[in-house]
C-alpha cells in the first residue's frame, strides 16, 4: 500500500467565519472530544472490563475456554507463593523507593535552591536519567550489582574477602513466617530500589525544586526576623508549604512502583525464591509464557486495584477542588 | 576560596551526589570503548588502554534495524498524540461544556493505569484489526494511551491564555474551530515542544507494549537492547556499547531541549 | 457549525488513515496472501552455533529452490521462551507463521495439535518415505491419534554431564557415574577451592534440567516415564528420596547461580571456574562454535550419574500450522528440513545429531559420534524442563516450585506441590 500523500495545508480551505449558532459551540467542543472520549472509554473502561471478564474464567491454556470459574483464579494466586512473594516485594519496593526518593530529592532541591555556583550542571546532572529508558537503567545497574562483575571487582581489590552477592542474595530480614512466605526486606531487592531511585530521584529533586521557587522570599524572611535559625525556618515554614508537592510525589511514584515492570525484566528478573517478583513480571509470564491468561488477567486486575487504591481518591479530590475554583 | 562550613558542606553533599548519578555513564562509557580483549574482568573498571569503537559496530549492527523501528514508531505517534492532546486541552480549557471535569477525570484516570490491565483484549483486538506485531499498530496504542497526559499537559498550558483574546476573537465572529487556528494554534509552540519531547521520551523508551504486541523483526529497540544483555555470552563491552546506542536520541533531546524536557517532567505530574 | 470543523475532522482522518497506511512500507506482510513465493521459518536459534546451523539449512534450501525467499523470524532470549510467547500470540491471532520450531512431545501434541491449530504431514511422510527413516519412537512424540504434526530436524541429549578434563587430571578425579562418584569428586574438587557444579538458574528451566536427569538417575527410565502417565505419584517415596540427592547437589554449586543463564554456567566449566555442568549438549555447539574448545581436550562428557544406557530427547521439529500463508512452500521447506542432505548440513553446526537414522556419522564429532550410536540403544526418555513430559501448564508450575525449593530445600512441601500442579494440569 503506498502513503496517502496530499499536502495537508494545500487542502485547507479559506476560513469564512460565520455569524451565528453560537449555542453549538460547546456542542461542537463536545464532538470534537467524542474521538479520544470514545477511544478511551473502549481501550481503558471496556479492556479494563473484558480483562476483568477473562479473569473469573477457566482460560488457563492456549484455547480460550470462556467457562465460569468465579473467584479461584484469585484463590488460587492468593494462596500462591510466588504471589504472595510479589505482594511482599511490592510494599517494599514502593516504601523503600518513595522514602529514598524524597528524602534525597529533598535535600538536593534545598541544596540547589541556595543558588550555589554550578547549580545549572548539577540540576541537568540530577534530571537526566528521567531521559532514559527502564530498560538502559536496568542494563547498566545489573552490571554493576552482578556478584561476579562491578561493584565487587571494586570491593575485591580493595581486600574485601567475601563481598556481598547483591541482587541474588536470598536472605530476608527479619524473615517472619508469614503465610507461604518469609515476611521482610528481601536484600535483593534493595540494589533494584537503588537503580529505581538513581532513575527517579531527580525528578523528585525537580518537584521540589519547583515547589520551593515557588515560595515567596517574604515568608522565610519573615521567619527569620522572628528568630528561626535555618533549621527551623525549612521544618516549620518551608516543610508544610510544600505538602502539596509531597502529595504529587507519592501519587506519581507510587503508581510507577506499583506497576514497575521494565527495570525488573532488564536487571534481576524474579530472581531466585522469587526475590526480586513483582506482579507485573509475573502476569506477563502467567500470561505469555505459560499461557494462564486467567491467572495473568487476575493478576492485571489486582494491580489496577492497587493503583486504583492511590489515584482515585486523588484524582476525585483534585476535581472537586477545581470545581471549587 | 573562602567557603563558609555550611557552604562547603553543600558542595560536598552535590557533589557525591553527582557522582552517584554519573557512575553509570562512566560504566557505560569506558566499557564500551574498549576492545574485546580489554573487557575483561579484572580491568573492568579502569580507563581503555585506547579508544577502540568496535563494540559499536557490533552493536549498532544488531541494534540499527530496531533503532529505525522506534523511530518509524516514535516520531508519527508522537505528533498525532501532540495533536489530538492540543485539541482535546482547548475544548476542555476554553469550552467547558456541563460535566467536562468528570470527563477530564475519567480520562485522566487511563494514565495512570498499569498497562497489563488492558494488554490481553488490547493483543485480541490488533489481532483483528491486523495490526499486531506491526509499528502501526504501536504508533496506535501509543497514540490512545498518551491521549490522557497530552490532554493534561495541553489544558494546563491553555489554561494560561487569558479568556480575553478569545472574548476578542469571537466578537470578530469567530467559531471554535476558526479560534483554535488562528488564536491558539500560533500561541501552542511551547506546549507543542513540551508535549512532543515528552511523547518522543515515553514512546522510545516503553518496553511493555513493545515487547508483547511486537515480536523479532518489528521489535522496537528498548527490546532488542534487552535480548543482547544480561548475559556473559554477549561481551560485557558489546551491551554497554548498545545501552548508549539505545539511550542516544533521547539523551540528545534532554541535552539540546533540557529546558523544555523540565517543563514536560513537571507538567505531567499534575497540578496539585 | 464551521467549515473549520470539517478540516480538523478531515486531518485528523486523513492522519490515522496514514498512521495505518504510510508506515505500512516497514511491515512487510501484513495480510498478503502467500503466494508460495516466500517461507517464514519461526525459531528461537539465535545462538552461534544453531544460528549457523540454520543459515546453513537456508542456504541448502536457496540453492534447490531459488525461486523461494526465506524470512528468517529467529527470537531471541531465553532458550525459547521468548519465541514460544510471540508464537502464541501470533497463533491466536490466525497470524501464524509458515512453519515454526517446537520441541516433540507435549509442547506439540498437548497445545497446538489439542487446538486444532497443526495440519497433519502424513501425506508429506509417505511421499519423501520418511516414515522408516526416523525411529518409531521419534514418530510417536510427534503424533496423535495416528497423525504425523512434524518433521523432526534434529535430537539432543539431556543427560550429560561436561567436566573441565584439566581440573580433573590435576586433582586425580575420575568422571563419576554414579551419584556416590559424584559427591566423592565433589568434596574432592570443594577441598581445593573449586566450585565442583556450576548452576545458572537466572532463567527457571535450568535448575529443573538438572533435577529431572537426577530423577532418571535415581528412579529409572520405567519409573521416570510414569510419572507422566501418572502411574508413580509424584509424592512417591523414591521422588523425595532423589529431591534429597538433588538438593546435596545443590550445595556444590556456585553462589552466584540465580545471576546467570545456562552459557554463563558453561563458561564457568570453560574457563576452570567450576568443574562440572549439566546441561543438554547444545553445552557442546557453545564450547566448541563459541568458546572455540577442542572436545575430549579442553572438556570431557558423560551421562549424568546413573543414566548410562537412557536417552533423555529433546527434538526440535518444524510443523505446518493450519493458515500458514505459504504452505507449497513450506512444505518444499519440510523436505529439506527432512532430508539426509538438510539433516547432515544442520546437525553438526548446531552440534546435535541427526533424527534420521541413515544419515552419515562421518560429519559428526568425537561427540557426535558417540551420541549417535547411543541413541540407537538407549531407552528414550521425554524431558520435562523442554516441554517433552507434560503439559506447559505442569512444566510452569514446576519451574516455581524448583525455584523456590533450590532456596528453602523443603522436600515435603516441594513434592506435594508437585502433586498439586500435576492434578490440575491433567484436569
Amino acid at each position: 500500500m503506498k502513503p496517502i500523500k496530499r499536502s495537508r495545508t494545500g487542502t485547507v480551505p479559506e476560513f469564512h467565519s460565520q455569524t451565528g449558532g453560537r449555542i453549538d459551540e460547546k456542542w461542537v467542543g463536545f464532538l470534537l472530544l467524542l474521538p479520544s472520549l470514545a477511544a478511551v472509554a473502549v481501550f481503558v473502561y471496556g479492556f479494563i472490563g473484558w480483562t476483568g471478564a477473562v479473569s473469573f474464567t477457566r482460560w488457563n491454556s492456549l484455547v480460550p475456554d470462556w467457562s465460569w470459574a468465579g473467584w479461584e483464579n484469585y484463590l488460587r494466586l492468593f494462596g500462591n507463593f510466588r504471589f504472595q512473594s510479589d505482594l511482599r516485594n511490592t510494599v517494599v519496593f514502593t516504601i523503600l523507593f518513595i522514602a529514598v526518593c524524597m528524602i534525597l530529592g529533598l535535600t538536593l532541591a534545598v541544596l540547589l535552591d541556595r543558588k550555589l555556583k554550578g547549580e545549572h550542571l548539577f540540576r541537568n546532572i540530577f534530571i537526566f536519567p528521567m531521559a532514559l529508558s527502564f530498560i538502559v537503567t536496568g542494563v547498566v545497574w545489573q552490571w554493576i550489582f552482578n556478584p561476579s562483575t562491578g561493584v565487587n571487582l571494586f570491593l575485591g581489590k580493595m581486600g574485601v574477602e567475601d563481598p556481598p552477592v547483591w541482587y541474588v542474595d536470598t536472605r530476608i530480614l527479619p524473615g517472619v513466617e508469614w503465610g507461604e512466605i518469609q515476611a521482610g526486606i528481601p536484600l535483593a531487592l534493595i540494589p533494584v530500589v537503588i537503580a529505581a531511585v538513581w532513575q527517579l530521584s531527580g525528578f523528585t529533586m525537580a518537584m521540589y525544586l519547583a515547589g520551593l521557587r515557588g515560595i515567596p522570599d517574604e515568608i522565610r524572611e519573615a521567619a527569620r526576623v522572628d528568630g528561626a535559625g535555618e533549621w527551623q525556618v525549612l521544618r516549620q515554614v518551608i516543610l508544610p508549604l510544600l505538602r502539596p508537592v509531597t502529595l504529587s510525589v507519592i501519587i506519581i511514584l507510587g503508581h510507577i512502583s506499583l506497576k514497575i515492570f521494565d527495570l525488573v525484566v532488564a536487571m534481576t528478573g524474579p530472581g531466585a525464591n522469587f526475590v526480586t517478583d513483582v506482579p507485573g513480571v509475573y502476569m506477563f509470564e502467567a500470561t505469555f509464557r505459560g499461557n494462564h491468561y486467567a491467572q495473568g488477567a487476575a493478576i492485571a486486575v489486582i494491580m489496577l486495584v492497587m493503583v486504583s487504591l492511590l489515584i482515585i481518591p486523588y484524582l476525585v479530590s483534585n476535581m472537586r477542588k477545581e470545581a471549587d475554583l | 576560596m573562602s567557603l563558609k562550613p555550611g557552604r562547603l558542606a553543600s558542595y560536598l553533599t552535590l557533589l557525591l551526589a553527582a557522582i552517584f548519578f554519573l557512575i553509570p555513564v562512566y560504566v557505560m562509557v569506558i566499557t564500551s570503548l574498549k576492545g574485546l580483549e580489554e573487557a575483561t574482568l579484572d580491568r573492568m573498571w579502569e580507563l581503555p588502554a585506547s579508544l577502540r569503537w568496535e563494540s559499536y559496530a557490533v552493536a549498532w549492527e544488531k541494534l540499527s534495524p530496531h533503532l529505525m523501528n522506534s523511530l518509524y514508531l516514535a516520531v508519527p505517534a508522537t505528533i498525532f498524540s501532540a495533536l489530538l492532546g492540543s485539541l482535546n486541552g482547548y475544548v476542555l480549557s476554553k469550552w467547558r461544556f456541563k460535566g467536562a471535569d468528570s470527563l477530564f477525570t475519567l480520562v485522566l484516570f487511563g494514565m495512570f493505569i498499569p498497562y497489563q490491565s488492558i494488554l490481553i483484549p488490547l493483543i485480541q483486538f490488533l489481532q483483528k484489526i491486523q495490526l499486531y506485531n506491526t509499528i502501526p499498530g504501536l504508533i496506535l496504542v501509543h497514540v490512545i494511551y498518551g491521549i490522557p497526559i497530552t490532554t493534561l499537559i495541553f489544558r494546563n498550558f491553555y489554561a494560561g491564555i487569558p479568556d480575553e483574546i478569545l472574548e476578542a476573537a469571537k466578537i470578530d465572529g469567530n467559531g471554535i474551530l476558526g479560534i483554535y487556528r488562528r488564536i491558539i494554534l500560533p500561541l501552542s509552540v511551547p506546549g507543542f515542544v513540551v508535549v512532543g519531547i515528552w511523547q518522543f521520551t515515553q514512546i522510545w523508551n516503553e518496553f511493555l507494549f513493545a515487547v508483547t504486541l511486537t515480536s523479532s523483526s518489528q521489535h522496537p529497540v528498548m527490546v532488542a537492547l534487552q535480548n543482547l544483555s544480561g548475559s556473559q555470552i554477549v561481551q560485557w563491552n558489546i551491551q554497554m556499547a548498545g545501552a548508549l546506542l539505545a539511550a542516544l536520541p533521547t539523551l540528545l533531546i534532554y541535552i539540546l531541549l533540557g529546558r523544555f524536557f523540565i517543563r514536560g517532567l513537571l507538567a505531567g505530574s499534575l497540578k496539585g | 457549525m464551521g467549515k473549520g470543523f470539517r478540516w480538523v475532522s478531515l486531518a485528523l482522518s486523513l492522519a490515522l488513515v496514514w498512521t495505518v497506511t504510510a508506515c505500512g512500507g516497514s511491515t512487510p506482510e501484513g495480510d498478503s496472501a502467500g503466494d508460495n513465493k516466500e517461507v517464514e521459518i519461526f525459531s528461537w536459534w539465535t545462538g552461534a552455533g544453531e544460528e549457523a546451523g540454520l543459515k546453513a539449512l537456508i542456504k541448502l534450501f536457496a540453492k534447490e529452490n531459488p525461486e523461494i525467499k526465506v524470512k528468517n523470524a529467529a527470537v531471541a532470549g531465553g532458550a525459547g521462551t521468548n519465541a514460544k510467547a510471540a508464537l502464541a500470540t501470533r497463533m491466536q491471532g490466525n497470524d501464524p507463521p509458515d512453519t515454526f520450531q517446537v520441541h516433540g512431545g507435549s509442547e506439540l501434541n498437548d497445545s497446538w495439535v489439542a487446538a486444532g491449530k497443526m495440519e497433519p504431514l502424513n501425506g508429506l511422510y509417505e511421499e519423501q518415505g520418511w516414515k522408516n527413516k526416523f525411529p518409531s519412537e521419534l514418530i510417536d512424540l510427534v503424533s496423535k491419534d495416528g497423525k504425523i504434526y512434524s518433521v523432526p530436524v534434529n535430537i539432543h541429549r539431556g543427560n550429560v554431564l561436561w567436566y573441565n578434563k584439566k581440573i580433573f587430571e590435576e586433582n586425580g578425579v575420575e568422571p563419576p557415574k554414579t551419584f556416590d562418584d559424584f559427591f566423592q569428586a565433589a568434596d574432592q574438587l570443594k577441598k581445593k577451592g573449586i566450585i565442583p557444579l556450576a548452576l545458572g538458574d537466572k532463567e527457571l528451566w535450568t535448575a529443573t534440567h538438572l533435577l529431572e536427569t537426577v530423577l532418571l538417575g535415581k528412579l529409572g527410565p520405567e519409573n521416570y516415564n510414569q510419572l507422566w502417565t501418572g502411574e508413580l505419584a509424584l509424592d512417591d517415596p523414591k521422588v523425595k528420596d532423589a529431591v534429597k540427592t538433588f538438593k546435596k547437589m545443590l550445595t556444590y554449586t556456585n553462589k552466584d547461580h540465580a545471576a546467570r543463564n545456562w552459557q554463563d554456567a558453561a563458561q564457568m566449566v570453560a574457563k576452570g571456574d567450576a568443574a562440572m555442568n549439566v546441561m543438554g549438549d547444545w553445552a557442546k555447539g557453545y564450547f566448541t562454535t563459541d568458546l572455540k574448545l577442542k572436545p575430549n581436550k579442553d572438556f570431557g562428557w558423560v551421562p549424568t550419574p546413573e543414566t548410562e544406557g537412557s536417552f533423555m530427547v529433546i527434538t526440535d521439529t518444524f510443523g505446518l500450522p493450519k493458515g500458514a500463508k505459504n504452505p507449497e512452500a513450506t512444505k518444499e521447506f519440510l523436505k529439506v528440513l527432512g532430508s539426509v542432505e538438510g539433516q547432515d548440513t544442520f546437525n553438526p553446526l548446531k552440534g546435535s545429531i541427526p533424527a534420521r537414522v541413515d544419515a552419515n556419522p562421518d560429519k559428526y564429532d568425537e561427540y557426535g559420534k558417540e551420541t549417535i550410536e547411543a541413541f540407537k540403544h538407549s531407552k528414550l526418555t521425554p524431558s520435562l524442563a523442554h516441554g517433552s513430559a507434560a503439559p506447559e501448564g505442569f512444566v510452569t508450575g514446576t519451574n516455581q516450585a524448583v525455584n523456590s525449593f533450590v532456596t528453602q530445600g523443603n522436600i515435603d512441601a516441594f513434592v506435594k506441590t508437585l502433586k498439586q500442579h500435576f492434578k490440575q494440569a491433567k484436569k
